[in-house]
């Protein structure tokens, strides 16, 4: 494993450590009284020198964003926490609000206080229920220690920092969608521009970040932008928490250097563990299901943001999923494609339409029904969705659209044969054993 | 008149609790506190009863039109009287991968029900991914979760519900 202080995860192994006690004991809301002593701009600074870009998908310079709020103007400027954690494959956020929620609140104390805001919202899912509920307790004693609430650590500084929990929408962690569903809304992701950081929640500039970005931003003030940015690569500072699940020996969160490869992932002793016994790697989704999928032979790449879009996908929300030999890759195509068909949120055609169209023609083809138009009839489809390559030519109003469009296109693109497998045969070919196409499962 | 909601207590008690709410939010954005407020109603009354959504419509001065298109947009809101257990099974892909498929047929017999339909007793769902992908297969009974699960685990915590 390669080397890496952590900054996240450190205090996860305390005992105690969701509690502001436990947080201050390891130094927590010192980098929050080192940030009132500078001014907002040097603050800001500071974390446009780190390189921390966004943990929640698009992998966007959080310094950056913010210099996109206007100054001044006389609009509230809010923040909106992006806790809705829904990406397939991606339970890190779950642990930082489970384990250690002050981080996440000093960041966002920090960054309120960098932004000249007043009003934080913390958009937590709905399912979240447990950890909800270690944040409301946290931000509670928050206020008891003079942090939130009229003044911050002495420092004449109203902030008001509320939770709102979710309801079941994926759709609601795109970032419109979140502000639409914050403002009492069905969750109807908004046409950008203007982005929210100019117009964003009730009409006012909105700064949407991650969980895991703004947890990042004490370090950054604590120990200095350009500290964090060489624990890094050149272009994404920081570490990377990585959710590792499917089929290998140690599925969990870690904590690596952005160095790491998938390969190291799956097989170091300290992480994954290698794959189960007598099998081995058919192809990893490496930043939630939305990521094109890599075969095997391209598991030799850093878990960094540049790395992975030379190949072609993304870094995502850091959910890396492995499938081995002994599954169904069209299974699990399909079973992404009904999640897609399932949280879309209709205002677009192409995606309302071709994500339960891809869905039906999935099954088709894995139940046995498949006929030899069927894959071009599916990569019509997808294409009409988004075209692919490069990422991000999605022809609707959000990036679900091309989310829902990328595994399809990538999925087909590496394993094409075993789609025209199922269809020569009229059956699948992993169906022999019962429960087979996913590899036999373990429960 | 509508019929009442709430008795006096379940009243006093939504009253106080959404004016707590409204202090979060700007005095001329109520309608905003919708989803805290149908949290809270679904928290007293167990679901969203359409007597209750006319309420909270009310309350927050939106149309009783716009809160039920909020209620039906979000799968956590019963619009309709659930079971008294709503288990929700994540079937995504990572828990597929560790068996979610034959976790879901096993509660489907056992409980007689398919996912999707409910009993006086039980709702059971499939569901989208729970963000506990490294510790599948995983549901959750009430909000209440549950992860890596095996048929045995799952039998157990079925039969424990009082
Ligand atoms: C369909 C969809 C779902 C998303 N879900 C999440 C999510 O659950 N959590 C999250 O942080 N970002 C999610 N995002 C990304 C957000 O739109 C946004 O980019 C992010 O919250 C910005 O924060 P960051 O810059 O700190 O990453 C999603 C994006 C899309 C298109
Ligand atoms: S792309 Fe899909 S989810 Fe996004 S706004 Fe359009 S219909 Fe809704
Ligand atoms: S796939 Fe089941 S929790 Fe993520």
């Amino acid at each position: 494993m390669i080397p890496v202080e952590k900054v996240i995860t450190r205090n996860w192994g305390t005992p105690q450590s969701h509690t502001l006690e436990s947080y201050r004991r390891s130094g927590g809301y010192r980098a929050l009284k080192k940030a009132l002593e500078m001014t907002p701009e040097q603050v800001t600074n500071e974390v446009k020198k780190s390189n921390l870009r966004g943990r929640g998908g698009a992998g966007f310079y959080t310094g950056l964003k913010w210099s996109f709020v206007p100054k001044g103007g006389p609009k509230p400027k809010y923040i909106a926490v992006n806790a809705d954690e829904s990406e397939p494959g991606t339970f890190k956020d779950r642990y930082i609000l489970e384990k250690d929620p002050h981080m996440l609140l000093e960041g966002i104390a920090i960054s309120a206080y960098a932004l000249n805001c007043h009003q934080v919202y913390i958009y937590t899912r709905g399912e979240f229920k447990m950890q909800a509920d270690v944040v409301d307790v946290a931000i509670a004693e928050a206020y008891r220690e003079g942090i939130f609430g009229p003044r911050m650590l002495g420092k004449e500084y109203p902030l008001d920092v509320y939770q709102v929990r979710g309801a079941g929408a994926y759709i609601c962690g795109e970032e419109t969608g979140l502000i639409e569903s914050l403002e009492g809304k069905k969750g109807w992701p908004r046409l950008k521009p203007p982005f929210p950081a100019v117009v964003g929640l009730f009409g006012s500039p909105t700064v949407v970040n991650n969980v895991e970005t703004l947890a990042n931003v004490p370090a950054i003030i604590e120990r200095g932008g350009e500290w964090f940015a060489a624990l890094g690569t050149e272009k994404s500072g920081g570490t990377r928490l990585i959710c590792l699940s499917g089929s290998v020996n140690r599925p969990g969160v870690y904590e690596v250097s952005m160095k790491t490869t998938v390969r190291d992932l799956i097989y170091d002793a300290e992480l994954g563990q290698g794959m189960p016994p007598g099998r081995t790697v058919k192809a990893v989704i490496p930043g939630g299901t939305s990521a094109p999928v890599l075969a095997a032979d391209e598991i030799d790449v850093e878990l960094e943001f540049e790395a992975l879009k030379a190949k072609n996908t993304m870094a995502g929300s850091g959910g890396v999923i492995v499938m081995d030999d002994s599954t169904c890759v069209v299974r699990c195509l399909w079973r992404i494609a009904r999640f897609y068909a399932e949280e879309s949120c209709g205002q677009c055609t192409p995606c309302r339409e071709g994500t339960p169209w891809q869905a039906r023609i999935l099954r088709r083809i894995e139940e046995g029904n498949g006929e030899a138009s069927d894959v071009e009839i599916l990569l019509n489809v997808a294409t009409a969705i988004a075209p692919f390559p490069p990422i991000g030519l999605g022809n609707t109003i959000c990036a679900l659209g091309d989310a829902a469009a990328l595994p399809v296109h990538s999925f087909v693109q590496k394993f094409r044969p075993e789609f025209e497998r199922h269809i020569e045969l009229g059956r699948c070919p992993f169906s022999e054993r019962p429960w087979g196409h996913f590899g036999g499962g373990r429960a | 008149m509508t019929s009442a909601p709430f008795s006096p207590e379940e009243r006093a008690r939504f009253d106080l609790e959404l004016d707590k709410i409204l202090t979060h939010f700007p005095a001329d954005r109520k309608g905003a506190a919708m989803l805290p407020a149908l949290h809270l109603l679904q928290s007293i009354k167990g679901w969203v009863a359409p007597e209750g959504l006319r309420y909270v419509a009310e309350k927050l001065e939106v149309s009783k039109e716009r809160a039920f298109e909020v209620a039906t947009f979000y799968t956590l809101f019963h619009t309709e009287k659930p079971g008294k257990y709503v288990i929700d099974v994540c079937t995504n892909l990572s828990c597929s991968l560790w068996g979610a498929e034959k976790l879901l047929a096993h509660l489907e017999k056992k409980l007689q029900l398919r996912a999707g339909e409910s009993s006086e007793r039980w709702t059971l769902r499939e569901t989208e991914c729970l963000a506990s992908c490294g510790t599948a297969p995983c549901l959750q009974v009430n909000l209440q979760h549950h992860e890596s699960l095996t048929l045995a685990r799952v039998d157990e915590i079925i039969e424990r519900l009082p």
